[in-house]
């Protein structure tokens, strides 16, 4: 078995005085790509968010190869929800991407030279070069969400999060950050993901999470990924459509 | 110099800061917050002359910086507890601005210290108060102050450009960065107080804050870039001085008023006529317009 890089014990963390977490345990293997699904409202986002210390945590530890967050973060990367910035901020898709790196530019200095060109190899792989130089409000969501993984990729890190990036995407824009997706995976890098399309997680993780307030199941997608967990964890807000064992499910608004 | 060129300088001064700070006002989307620190700063005053006894001076200085800090953090620490943000400004700011209404009136007495002067400032009085300054002699001392403050200013700017730029537009990554957001905000309202402070006396709350929000408003119509914005914004501060000044002869009125009335007539200009954002541009290409905004 491979080694654990993240442990969650015992996290909990509330919202505007409702607990949204509670009883949060789990371990998150080294090279992993995993989907964290769960119904509106079951803390996905305030889960990875709390675990990066960017949401105050009521209980327990998080603890990134065997040591805090604060020691652990740069290697970590993270992808916010593409709705979490004002696109109408005056800066260009290149500068966007360059903000990755500003972590390890350090104090009182100016990115390089040597900064920008890693920016544009991102952008590059994201097919976004031509847009560089293209004001962020000019962007469609699609381009917008690329440049945010592009953003990602810069700073080069080992572990990523990333907050719904396939929420909101055109097709293309959905094939290229699978890609990207596959590609950390090979290079070894470990992936969480909040996703909510149940349709594609078979097709696109290897693991998943289930989340509604606490973790429902969490293991090797083939094996956790079943309806009688799905349905646990949706707690019957939901139905199912097609037929047979296909995990094809759509949840219904609460 | 002549009294008109310290008087134009001084509010170029006024301008300059207040329009780089104010860039990232806008940016932060705490607009308003220049509103809130330009009144409570009169609290800030007050009580430093009650424990000094002193007119002008740093005590006042101090004073003021620290009514601004205590504005930001009072505002920060209603919302934490739930009161909405805009909610919590407009109870921190009338409530601190009263209670210096108050002590003016009960405990102050009659000094140099009013609330009509704290409004509209009297920039015609500041060439009379000079200091001796080395090499270059008899200083109007509201101009020195400002221009040392304009230099602090620029500096913090400059040397956490950076900082300010990605704490503005994507707080959660710089967070997670390992960038003290916390310390930025904190860091950034105590230069919104300094400059505030120093604008003050010189030409009042109303001016500072159209100074902090105008021109950086008006630089936003114009250009899609960080560093253009900062630059055009306070040049629009100065070129605002420069008009205002000279409305305020040609109707022979208040300097000040007629000061933030010229930014207001920028933004107007640039409402209508910028190529990006400009009314016209929008009637005119409403196709290219749709493109850009509506996809």
């Amino acid at each position: 078995m491979r080694s654990s890089i993240i442990q969650v014990d015992d996290l909990s963390a509330s919202y505007q005085k409702n607990k949204v977490l509670s009883n949060v345990n789990f371990n998150v293997e080294e090279g992993t790509i995993t989907a964290i699904v769960g119904p509106n409202g079951a803390g996905k986002s305030t889960l990875i968010k709390t675990m990066l210390g960017l949401h105050p945590q009521l209980t327990g530890t998080v603890r990134f190869w065997d040591t805090s967050f604060k020691i652990a973060k740069k290697k970590i990367g993270y992808v916010p929800q593409r709705g979490s910035v004002d696109w109408d901020f005056p800066t260009d898709a290149l500068d966007v991407v360059t903000m990755g790196l500003y972590g390890k530019i350090g104090w009182f200095r100016f990115p390089s030279r040597k900064d920008k060109e890693k920016a544009m190899n991102a952008l590059k792989k994201m097919g976004m070069e031509s847009y560089a130089h293209r004001q962020i409000s000019q962007l469609s969501g699609g381009q917008q969400q690329r440049v945010f993984l592009a953003r990602a990729l810069a700073q080069d890190a080992e572990l990523y999060f990333m907050d719904e990036p396939l929420a909101g995407v055109d097709a293309s824009t959905e094939k290229a950050i699978m890609a990207i997706l596959k590609e950390l995976k090979r290079k070894g890098k470990t992936v969480l993901v909040v996703h909510h399309d149940l349709q594609t997680v078979p097709e696109y993780f290897d693991h998943v999470l289930l989340l509604n307030k606490t973790v429902y199941a969490h293991g090797k997608t083939e094996e956790v990924f079943t309806k009688d967990n799905i349905a646990t964890t949706y707690g019957g807000n939901m139905q199912w459509i097609g037929k047979g064992d296909q995990y094809v499910v759509h949840a219904t608004s609460q | 110099m002549t009294y008109t060129m310290w008087i134009i300088l001084t509010a170029s001064l006024v301008g300059l800061s207040c329009g780089v700070i104010g860039v990232f006002l806008i940016l932060r989307k705490q607009a308003m917050m220049a509103d809130a620190i330009s009144h409570t700063v009169l609290l800030g005053i007050v009580i430093a002359y009650m424990v000094t006894q002193q007119v002008s001076g740093t005590g006042m200085l101090i004073g003021g910086i620290l009514a601004g800090i205590l504005t930001a953090f009072l505002v920060q620490m209603l919302h934490s507890l739930k009161v909405q943000h805009d909610a919590s400004l407009g109870i921190v700011f009338t409530t601190l601005f009263a209670v210096g209404v108050i002590l003016i009136s009960t405990s102050v007495g009659n000094v140099h210290l009013d609330v009509q002067h704290a409004l509209m400032g009297e920039i015609t009085f500041i060439p009379f108060t000079t200091v001796e300054i080395p090499l270059i002699g008899a200083v109007p001392k509201a101009t020195a102050l400002l221009t040392v403050v304009l230099i602090l200013v620029i500096f913090f700017i400059i040397a956490f450009y950076k900082e300010w730029k990605i704490t503005s537009f994507d707080p959660a990554l710089a967070a997670s960065l390992g960038i003290p957001v916390i310390f930025f905000h904190y860091l950034f309202m105590t230069l919104v107080s300094v400059t505030t402070v120093a604008s003050f006396d010189a030409v009042g709350a109303i001016l500072v804050v159209a100074m902090l929000i105008t021109p950086a408003a008006s630089a936003y119509l114009w250009t899609d870039k960080l560093m253009w914005m900062l630059i055009l914004s306070g040049g629009f501060g100065v070129l605002s001085a420069v008009i205002g000044y000279w409305i305020a002869t040609w109707l022979d009125t208040s300097i000040s008023g007629s000061m933030a009335f010229a930014t207001g007539c920028i933004f107007l200009f640039g409402f209508l006529l910028s190529p990006k954002h400009g009314l016209i541009s929008r009637w005119v290409r409403p196709e290219a317009w749709k493109e850009e905004h509506v996809s």
